[in-house]
């Protein structure tokens, strides 16, 4: 009778224990990205990214043994929408973190929720105010704003241009570039002469581009992700402007080329180097990585890949290897393994994470590309080849 | 301010004010057959652009563009035969209600054709760099093409209206359906015809302005707002008068750019909406009488 009693008592105890083992043998991890909408440039490559990386990673029998198990939440890049996806995914889903969203509006909205959740926000967003003041729990992996404004306006100095005309797109992306921009010109030695903000979905900008011609602009600086930014280069082009144009790091993909056609030739923008990983010295840290995640969603999705993609990508890699170093699936711990990362090369650069910077790349992530013929190519400029851009 | 500078703004004024107008007609002519709004005109132009573009791929521009406009037409014709056609007393409310279902419908039916991608024609002539200047004044040779074609729609709209027996049983029918009938008027064709010709026209507009705005899913949404502000402008169904409508509009949206900051471009055509619905429901040159006699 004995014997039974304590058989029950250990089956039981076992039950009990093998609870929360069975539970734990999955991590939920939820992405909000822009799949569809006006962001959808962003969010379509970043949720197929995701879900190449998620199920590579559960072939190869998922992270200390745990799968994965990934939710994407479309939010058609309203901030509203991901707020609520943001709740949802907290409180009824569990998830461990939380990739996205793909743009800087719809993070701001939702940072404050997940810091006061407690839950890991790894923004695929660039503004810099998502981690500038930084907040506990959240990150982002997209190069900075700031860093992106600079490397243009040094390559103004190179260019001998000293008036900029500034048109941006009203959407989170484009008012915290704006602002960069207006904040650092002065003391990079450039005038903004006018700067505009449009309507995201502006179909024609002959209008703005006159006013910003009429101002005396010798440069043109765009700052949008959305089909404007095309738009924008065709008009300046067919209204006799003849000075350079500057695009933001969103400008990172060939459809907008392909869109903008002869237009887009010459067009000078920041962006990190899966554009030319192809043309990367073979010693370049991140040569290996790049033309990997390149070949792989290029073979997988039939379209080419993009920068836009490779944010989720660095999200994704900073979990697994916070993950991996942590030990456990548990917030707190994860959270303090992400600040712990350093030289960790992912496709925007290499990241060095502290408790200051929540980022973790710095103005050498960038790499200053143009327009030749339809494809993106390295800027060549003689004065900059042996500065600060080469080395890492 | 000099003078070229102002040539500049009225040049993009025109441009933004015919797009509209395009839009604004096909409005008007569904409306004209039967004292409706179809909210789904947006859709035709994107469908127009969407269906042209990937049919250029295969075939020269002019068949390409030919070809979308009767496949938008069809598409039309569809649309009133399954969702409209069976209504026994279509309200005006049910109408409205039914037309932004579809428009939704159709929005979601492009994204799983064609995905979130933006495409465009090539230009008709020349390239995306070719302009024509008067001295510093530049304009695209597409927005000659856009103002050209809108010219020739309006001119054949207006003679097909008053001149020909069709036209003229269309116009009988919005005004008094009973009566058209009981002339022996088919009223129920009249209605899908409508619907095939302003499918055509926004197709065909789709393409023509396609190289200029680009064309996406739901790129259809933000044309139909600014369509149907020029037609409640002008004065519902009248074509005639959604041209120069569209033309206040754009312009008085390029002018107001130059002393606003543009973010302020579209709060200029609401408040036009809003200003003329509540002042002169009737539109700036249509008449009052005629208007009351209609169900809108």
């Amino acid at each position: 009778m004995k014997a039974v009693k304590i058989l029950a008592v250990l089956l039981f105890s076992c039950l009990i224990l093998a609870a929360p083992a069975l539970a734990k043998d999955t991590i939920k991890i939820g992405a909000i990205l822009a799949v569809t909408g006006p962001a959808s440039f962003l969010g379509a490559p970043e949720a197929k990214t995701l879900e190449m990386l998620v199920e590579d990673i559960n072939k190869k029998g998922g992270i200390k043994g745990m799968k994965v198990e990934l939710i994407i939440k479309d939010s058609g890049a309203s901030p509203e929408k991901a707020l609520s996806f943001a709740k949802q995914l907290i409180e009824e889903d569990k998830v461990l973190a939380i990739i996205g969203p793909s743009t800087s509006g719809e993070t701001m909205k939702i940072k404050s929720v997940a810091e006061e959740a407690k839950a890991i926000l790894i923004s695929c967003a660039a503004a810099e105010v998502i981690v500038n003041p930084v907040a506990k729990y959240v990150f982002k992996t997209p190069q900075m704003d700031k860093h992106a404004v600079i490397r243009i306006f040094e390559q103004m100095k190179v260019m001998k241009l000293a008036k900029a005309g500034v048109l941006s797109s009203n959407t989170g992306f484009g008012k915290a570039g704006k602002e960069q921009i207006e904040k650092l010109a002065a003391e990079h030695g450039v005038q903004v002469v006018a700067s505009e903000a449009y309507d995201s979905k502006a179909t024609d900008l002959t209008a703005e581009v006159t006013k910003v011609k009429a101002a005396g602009a010798e440069a043109i600086i765009n700052w949008s992700i959305e089909p404007a930014q095309a738009i924008v280069i065709k008009n300046a082009r067919q209204l006799g402007f003849k000075g350079p144009i500057f695009q933001s790091h969103g400008f990172g993909n060939i459809k907008y080329v392909e869109a903008a056609g002869e237009a887009a030739e010459g067009v000078i923008f920041p962006a990190g180097r899966l554009l030319i990983a192809d043309v990367l010295p073979k010693n370049h840290p991140q040569k290996a990585l790049l033309t990997k995640y390149k070949k792989d969603y290029e073979s997988k999705f039939k379209e080419e890949a993009s920068t836009f993609g490779g944010h989720a990508y660095d999200a994704m890699l900073i979990l697994t290897k916070a993950i991996e170093k942590a030990g456990k699936a548990d917030k707190e711990a994860v959270r303090n393994a992400i600040e712990g990362l350093t030289g960790l090369v992912g496709t925007a650069g290499t990241f060095n994470f502290s408790a200051q910077d929540h980022n973790g790349l710095d103005i050498n992530a960038f790499e200053m590309l143009t327009v030749k013929k339809g494809k993106f190519e390295l800027l060549a400029t003689p004065a900059k080849k042996e500065g600060a851009s080469k080395k890492k | 301010m000099n003078i070229e500078l102002l040539s500049q703004y009225l040049v993009a004024g025109i441009t933004y004010g015919t797009i509209y107008a395009i839009v604004a007609i096909g409005f008007n002519i569904i409306y004209n057959a039967t004292g409706i709004i179809n909210f789904a005109q947006g859709e035709f132009v994107m469908l127009g652009g969407m269906i042209a573009v990937s049919l250029h791929t295969f075939m020269p521009l002019p068949a390409a563009i030919v070809a979308a406009v009767l496949a938008a037409m069809i598409i039309g014709a569809l649309i009133e035969i399954i969702f409209i056609r069976w209504l026994v007393s279509p309200s005006v409310l049910r109408m409205i209600i039914i037309t932004i279902g579809i428009s939704i419908f159709v929005r979601e039916a492009a994204l799983h054709v064609w995905g979130e991608a933006v495409r465009a024609l090539p230009y008709f002539t020349g390239s995306e760099v070719t302009v024509i200047s008067f001295g510093n004044v530049h304009i695209s040779p597409q927005v000659l093409w856009v103002t050209g074609i809108a010219a020739i729609i309006v001119a054949l709209l207006t003679f097909f209206f008053n001149y020909t027996l069709l036209g003229r049983q269309m116009r009988a029918c919005s005004s008094n359906r009973d009566a058209a009938r009981l002339c022996g008027i088919n009223a129920k064709n009249m209605v899908t015809l409508s619907f095939v010709l302003s499918a055509g026209i926004g197709a065909l507009a789709g393409c023509v302005v396609s190289p200029i705005t680009y064309v996406q899913y739901d790129s259809g949404t933000g044309l139909a707002i600014k369509g149907f502000t020029v037609a409640i402008l002008g004065g519902l169904g009248n074509s005639t008068a959604a041209i120069g409508a569209g033309l206040i509009l754009g312009i008085l949206e390029s002018l107001c750019v130059m002393v606003l900051p543009t973010a302020f471009k579209d709060v200029v055509s609401i408040s036009v909406l809003l200003l003329i619905l509540f002042v002169r429901p009737s539109g700036i040159f249509g008449s009052v009488e005629a208007s009351r006699l209609k169900e809108f």
